[in-house]
Order: structure tokens, then sequence, then C-alpha cells
């Protein structure tokens, strides 16, 4: 079988090298590509870029918290790199960073030639580098970038100047850009599929971002509706917000959790479906509980929408309704916890390697769990009264974000570069790579649990004297965290662009992968299952999960 | 250059949290520097960090039995020792169980919670009752039941200390940044009920000791009460983001006996700190506390309370019309 699977890719590529028109040339191609492919390596550029302008943003505020007292920002000046690090790690490097591997993935996972709208795909990833511009070049305007927090709160954003209409036009347009892609990704699930591959065989990558792209149609319209509303409160003589008015600044932060609460789960359901397609690689074993995964990603997605209000504990809601958000918050530990001790299961009794993506992999799990375990005791209304808006909120997401969909994003750039480029990073780099980010980021953000318990409040750009240890270890966690991500741009930067000496990669790549996508040969060529129905792979008689993705494992 | 004298207690609190370590005191201003949540000095505080406890406990015991289990199989599971893989993938049973345990924890950490809650909650028959106004970026404390009105702000040291290149290191200049000129005083063993409001944009009202965080928002007031039990001064600080001057913003609360307290309330009427009824005062809008209205201080109170909000001529992280002055200038 395996020879066959080999053949059969080799024979693809032969057919392809022939028919094969081929991208036009020069910058023409990036501009006006409707190719998932490039248009995925165009989005993941494009995070990596923000990846480095957010994380120069975050060292400007770890600079200034290195020690108490204002050594180099005004505290508004500090603000505003606070707000624009949140708002582009959030949709400039987080999010683009998965709408580009659902891009190259999605449909060699499916089997699918590329998305159901190609222009679509298009458009949507070129409004962000307009996105960006504008909402980057707000730092030059009179008055500076807005300093209002991500979170944008009246009456506190209406007090903000000339910023106010560039974030807010900025932010609709990553919105639009996101909606774009959900659309995209949702129809191309739907009617694209290899035959055979029914619902329950995709891969879980694919379901994770399935149900991602139904939150993405569903809450950001949302958050666009309340950007529109503080700007008509601004510039119109509205007053949704304006208490003097009869607007109620409440009514904001509960239309901005709505869509910032499923937002969360936007960025870490993705990062589930990753690490279920890389464990089971590396442990060479079929993921356990596929359908309970299916079923949990589906219930998180679902609870994610009736949890919002956990953001607001200290908001003063009335009593009902903290103990309902307490409630259904807690209940989301039950599918994620599904999740956790599922992964832990396809690892037992496998046969398990450690190459880069499966270190990145299992220091997710770990860490993302000690992110789940602050948000379990955060979820008790009361004790919440004491965590709420302290660093120990600040650990708790950076853990779910940067060890979790960061982390994610990482063994995932890892796991598939080969397939991108046909060639094998250098695995020596990747481990040092990943040791020195397992070990700063837990310096960097492990202290600010205790700086949270002990009282630091987040936001703030002085503290006071007793905080000063902790954040002066936490800064150098952070100085160091980011220094290493350099040696990761070095070896994918190889990868991609002085390949020459590299290790070739086949077309199988790991041993133990499984999936459509390992049938394309390496390099995936520029149009995968040109000529070669993918259906011949799927066995539409019996489980795909089963049989055809534990197949390559005996073959090896 | 701070010290790093707290680097031992640091790790020794590290291992302390991670091990449910022993409870710490109260923060005072006395007493700085703790690694884990204060049990602070209310019966609410109190509960807060038993549940704080127990869900740490809980957190600690699943997280050693599944790294545990993932930790051993990375061992014992790896390609040297484990080379032919099993093929499982699925298991009713075990599924159902791991639904169902965590499901059950969660009802043990449900329930107290909610019980706690509603006892938070409950801010019926106080002795007696603090009006308490966030503005850009002080705190007003109106006293209704005795006629006492203050603005509290940032201490004078702490203020010096914490412009941009000061050279004051902050680490001299004594409770920095939690220090203010006129705190809150409270009795102690008295049910103390806070009506929390704003007077521009969102502010918090927050005193860990007291287990008290609350939002204060123009136009809306929220209530919440304590009743300290033990003499002391207990601070925070705005925890809403309010604007430049957020992080110059503490809440300090002083609890003293009920007869130091009488007497500061006498002192503090002789002194006529009295901001509501003091000169310049619209009597209509200073009654608006009782029918739930908001107004800006600074226009309500006259130029007497505001000269005295405002200090003596001190540079100061200012109101933001000063700023937006200054800017312009």
């Amino acid at each position: 079988m395996a020879e066959q699977i080999e053949g059969a890719g080799a024979s693809a590529h032969g057919t392809a090298a022939v028919h094969e028109h081929g991208p036009p040339k020069g910058i023409m191609r990036w501009i006006s590509t409707t190719n998932h492919k490039d248009l995925g390596t165009l989005y993941l550029l494009f995070s990596g870029l923000m990846f480095i302008v957010g994380g120069a943003f975050s060292l400007v505020i770890r600079a200034e918290l290195f020690e108490p007292g204002l050594q180099f920002l005004d505290p508004g000046t500090y603000n505003e790199f606070m707000s624009m690090h949140a708002l582009v790690m959030i949709f400039g490097a987080v999010m683009p960073a998965f709408v580009g591997l659902a891009n190259w993935m999605v449909p060699m996972q499916i089997g699918a030639s590329d998305l159901a709208m190609p222009r679509l795909n298009n458009f949507g990833f070129w409004l962000l580098p307009f996105a960006f511009v504008l909402l980057l070049s707000s730092f030059f305007l009179p008055g500076g970038a807005s300093a209002a927090g991500w979170t944008m709160y009246p009456p506190l954003m209406l007090q903000m100047g000339l910023a106010v209409p560039f974030q807010i036009f900025a932010v609709h347009l990553m919105g639009i850009s996101s909606v774009t892609g959900a659309i995209n990704l949702i129809v191309t699930v739907l009617n694209m599929r290899a035959p055979g591959m029914t619902l329950m065989k995709m891969p879980i990558f694919v379901w994770g971002w399935f149900i991602t792209a139904y939150l993405v149609i569903m809450v950001l319209p949302v958050l666009a509706g309340s950007i529109t509303m503080l700007l008509t409160d601004k510039y119109f003589g509205t007053t949704f917000f304006d208490p003097t008015g009869g607007g109620d600044p409440i009514l904001y932060e509960h239309i901005f959790w709505f869509f910032g609460h499923p937002e969360v789960y936007i960025m870490i359901l993705p990062a589930f479906g990753i690490i279920s397609m890389i464990i089971p690689t590396f442990a060479r074993k079929p993921l356990f509980g596929y359908e309970s995964m299916v079923y949990a990603l589906a219930c998180i997605g679902f609870l994610s929408c009736l949890v919002w209000a956990h953001h607001m504990f200290a908001d003063g809601m009335p009593l009902p309704a903290e103990i309902f958000f307490m409630f259904s918050t807690m209940t989301i530990s039950v599918p994620t916890g599904v999740k956790i001790f599922n992964w832990v299961a396809t690892m037992w009794r496998g046969s398990l390697t450690y190459e880069t993506p499966m270190l990145f992999s299992i220091a997710f799990v770990v860490l993302f769990s000690i992110g789940g375990f602050s948000g379990l005791m955060m979820a008790m209304a009361p004790v919440d009264f004491q965590y709420h808006n302290t660093y120990f909120i600040i650990a708790h997401f950076h853990y779910v974000l940067v060890p979790g969909s960061v982390f994610a994003i990482i063994a995932a750039v890892y796991y598939w570069m080969p397939k991108w480029t046909g060639v094998m990073y250098s695995e020596r780099l990747g481990r040092i790579h990943f040791w020195l980010s397992l070990v700063f980021i837990n310096v960097l953000f492990f202290p600010q649990h205790f700086l949270g318990l002990a009282g630091m409040v987040r936001r703030t750009a002085d503290y006071p004297a007793q905080f000063a240890d902790w954040n002066m270890v936490s800064s150098i966690g952070a100085f160091l965290f980011f220094a290493s991500q350099f040696i990761f741009a070095y070896n994918m930067a190889r990868c991609i662009w002085f390949r020459r000496g590299m290790a070739k990669a086949t077309s199988r790549v790991w041993e133990g992968a499984y999936g459509l996508e390992w049938v394309v040969p390496s390099p995936a060529p520029y149009h995968s299952f040109h000529d070669e129905p993918p259906s011949k792979y799927v066995d539409s008689e019996s489980p795909w999960v089963l049989e055809v993705q534990a197949r390559p494992v005996a073959a090896s | 250059m701070p010290s790093f004298r707290g680097m031992g207690g640091g790790l020794a609190a590290l291992v302390g949290l991670l091990l449910a370590g022993a409870a710490q005191g109260a923060t005072t201003l006395e007493q700085d520097a703790v690694f884990n949540l204060p049990t602070g000095v209310t019966p609410i505080s109190r509960e807060i960090y038993g549940l704080h406890m127990y869900g740490l406990w809980v957190v600690t015991i699943i997280g050693v039995l599944v790294f545990g289990v993932m930790g051993y199989s990375l061992w014992a599971h790896s390609r040297k020792r484990h080379p032919v893989p099993a093929k499982f993938h699925e298991n009713t049973t075990v599924e159902v169980i791991w639904t169902l345990v965590p499901f059950l924890i969660l009802v043990s950490m449900a329930l107290p919670a909610a019980a706690t809650l509603v006892r938070a909650y409950n801010t019926s028959n106080p002795y007696m009752t603090v009006k308490v106004t966030g503005s850009q970026w002080r705190w007003v404390y109106e006293y209704p039941d005795f006629g006492v009105g203050f603005v509290s702000s940032l201490d004078a040291r702490s203020n010096q200390a914490s412009m941009l290149g000061s050279g004051i290191d902050p680490a001299t200049v004594p409770h920095y940044l939690r220090a203010v000129d006129h705190p809150m005083v409270v009795p102690e063993g008295k049910k103390v009920r806070l009506l929390i409001t704003s007077a521009d944009v969102d502010h918090a009202w927050s005193v860990m000791d007291l287990g008290i965080k609350k939002n204060a928002y123009p136009g809306f007031i929220n209530e919440v009460w304590f009743n300290a039990d033990r003499i002391g001064t207990y601070t925070g600080q705005c925890t809403v983001l309010c604007g430049r001057g957020h992080s110059y913003m503490p809440t300090a609360v002083k609890v003293v006996s009920l007869e130091d307290f009488n007497a500061w309330v006498k002192g503090e009427l002789a002194a006529k700190h009295t901001l509501h009824l003091s000169e310049g005062c619209d009597a209509e809008a200073a009654a608006g506390d009782a029918v739930g209205k908001t107004f800006p201080v600074s226009q309500v109170c006259g130029s007497g309370a505001k000269a005295r909000w405002q200090g003596s001529g001190v540079p100061r992280h200012g109101t933001r019309d000063e700023d937006a002055a200054a800017a312009r200038s």
C-alpha cells in the first residue's frame, strides 16, 4: 500500500509538471494570486511580521515595567503601546496565522484543489495590510494612538482623539477580512470534500476550523456593531453608552464580550485541531476518541456563546446573572478536560518520538492546561473579585494564548514546513528553539501569577515597589523569549529562501503522518490533486479515521 | 535598583503555592510583598481565600495526576522502550468517567462559591454608608450619615517619585503608589456599605484585604459591603483602565476603633471636610447621591473644594482638562 501511495504521489508530480501553467512571475504573482497556497504563504508571512511588531510593543511594555517608577514612557504612551500590543497580536498575528494554516492545509486535507471562492480569498488577505497601516499610523496622529485598551470601553474610548476613527475603521477591515475567510472555509468544507470523506471522517484540524468559522461569522459582526455605536456616540450625537442621554456603559461591555469571549475560542479551536493532528503522528497511534473530540469542539463552540459576562463579574450585575455565568463558565472545563484526557490517552502506549512539532505539542498540553486551571479558579465569581484585572488574569490568558495558540502555530509550521518547501528544517535548531522557548515563556509568565495574587493591577505603567522583583524576572523572560524566536525565524527562512544543501523531504515527511496532505509530493505542487482525484485514497467502505489515517504507520 | 531580597521568599512561595502553602497574613501598609492571595480582614475575604485555596488544591491535584500519567507515558512509551504502538482509539467507559468526574468536582466548587456570592451581595442593614465616586484620577468619599466628605488623592511623595525621570528611587518612598493624602476611615467591627459611582469614565474601587472589587460607572450606582474586624490600613488601586493616571488612583481604608472613628468625624467636621455641603456647592446636585444621579464633583462643589482637591501647586498627574490645556500650550 505504501508503494502505491508513494508511486501515486510521484506520478501526480510528473503529470503536474507537464500540465501545470504555474504562477505568474514577480510581485504581481502575490498581488493578484488566487491560489490558496500563495495566499496561505502571504497570511503566514504577514502574521510573522505582526508577531515581530506586537512582540516589540510587548518589549516596550516590559522595559517600562522592569523597575518601578517611570523610566521611558509617559503613562499615556504606555497605554497606547499596551492597547496596540493586544490588537496587533490578536487581529494581526494569531488570527491571520490560523487563516494562513487553513488556507494551506484545509484544501489539501479534504482533497480539494483550492478554496471555493479564490478571489474572495485574495480580497480577504489584502484588506489586512491596509487595516494595519491604518491602525499603526494612528501612533503618528496628534494625541497618539488610542490608549483605551483593545476592549475600547466607553466613556474612556470616547475621550481618545483622532485615533478613534482610525482604530475603528481598521478593526472593521480586520473583521471583514476574518468573515470572508470564514465564509470561504465553510463553503469549501461543505462542498469540496473528496468523494467518500463524510464530515465525521474529516481531519480534526478541519473540524476545529469549521467550528471556528461559524464563531467568526456569528461574533465579528457583533464587534462591528459595538464599535460603530462608539463611532456614532463620538461623532453623531448618539448616546448608546452615555448615561447623560439615557445610555449605558455596561451595555457596551455586554456587546463587546459577546464578541470577545467567543473570540478567545476562535484563537484556540484551530490550535486544538493542530495538536490533535500532531500528537497521533508522533505517537504512531490513531487519535483517541475522534468522535468525542469533535463533539467537544462543537460543545466548546456552543458554550463559548453563553459565558461572556464572566469578564464582568465585578460590574455589579444582578445576583442571578452572576450565578448563571459562573456555572456556565465552569461547564466549559468539562469538554476542554475531555480534550486534554484524549490527548494523553493518544500518547498512552503509543510509540513516541520527540521531533520539534511534538515537543511544542507536549508543551502545549501542559501549559495550556495551566492556563485552564487558573481559568477554572477565576470562574468562581466571588474569587474573581480578587483576581479580576490583576496580573493573575494576565498570566491566565497569556498562558492560553502564548504557550497555547502560539505554540500550536509554531508546532504547525514545523510540522508542515517540509510539505510546503520540500526540505527538512534543522532539527537541532528546532530543539534549541523549543527548550529556550519553554524555559523563557515560564520565566516570563509564571511570576505574573504571584504578582496578581499579591494585588498588582493590570494596565498600569507603574506599580508599588513590593512588586519589583517578580516584574524584573518577568521582563528578563520577555526579552529572552523574544530573542529565542529569531532561531525559529532563521530556521524557517532557510527552508523558504535558502534551501541549498538542506535534506529533501519525502512526500510522507513523518513516518506516522496520515491524511491526504501527505499523498501529494513535497513541496506541494501549485495545484494539488490536479490530475489525480483524491478519492482513490479515500476508502468509502471503511471508517476514514481507522483505516486510511492509521495505514501509513504499518507502511514505515 | 530594587533589591532582590524577595527572591528567596519568592522561590519558597512558588513551592508553597504549588503545594498550596500556609496562609499568608493580611497586606497592610505595614506588611508588603505577599505571593499568595491575602486572607484579608473581613468574613467575606476569608471565605474567598478559602475558595481560592480549595480551587488551587483541586487544580494542583488534577495537574499532578494528568501530567504524572502523561510524563510516565512520555518516558515508558517512547519508541525506544515501546517500539510497537497499541491500536486502541476509544473506550466508552473511561470517556464517560472523565466527563462525569470533572462535572462532580465542578459542583463541589460552584455550590460554596454561590453561597459566598449570596452573602457578598447582601448589603442590607449597614451601620453606615460611604459614597465613593471615582474621578480622573482621585476618589471622592462622602459620608451622608455624618456630613463628612473629602477627596482622596495619591500621596505627595509617591506623586513626586512617580514622575517620568524623577530620579527618586520608588523603593525609598514609603508605600509607593499605595499611600494617599486622605484615606477613607471606618470603624472596626461595623458593617459599612459603599455606594460606588463615577464622575467621568469607568473606574473600579478595590481593596483585596476587604475582599472588594467593584466597578464605578457614570450614571449608575453599585453597592458593596464589608465588615473589617482588624484595626489597620488596607490599600488597593483603581482596577479599570481609566486613562493616563490609572496607576495613580490608590484606594486606602483606615480601620479604627469606634471611639477613634467618632473622634475622627468630629475632627473632619471641624476642618470643614464636608465636600457636598461646602461653599459653592449646588444643593440639588449634592442631593443627587440619594436618587442615583451623578455629577462631576468639580462642577458641583465650587472653588473651595476644587482648590483642596487639586493640592498646592505641586506638579501632579493632572486632570484631563489640565493635561489637554498643557498639551495645547
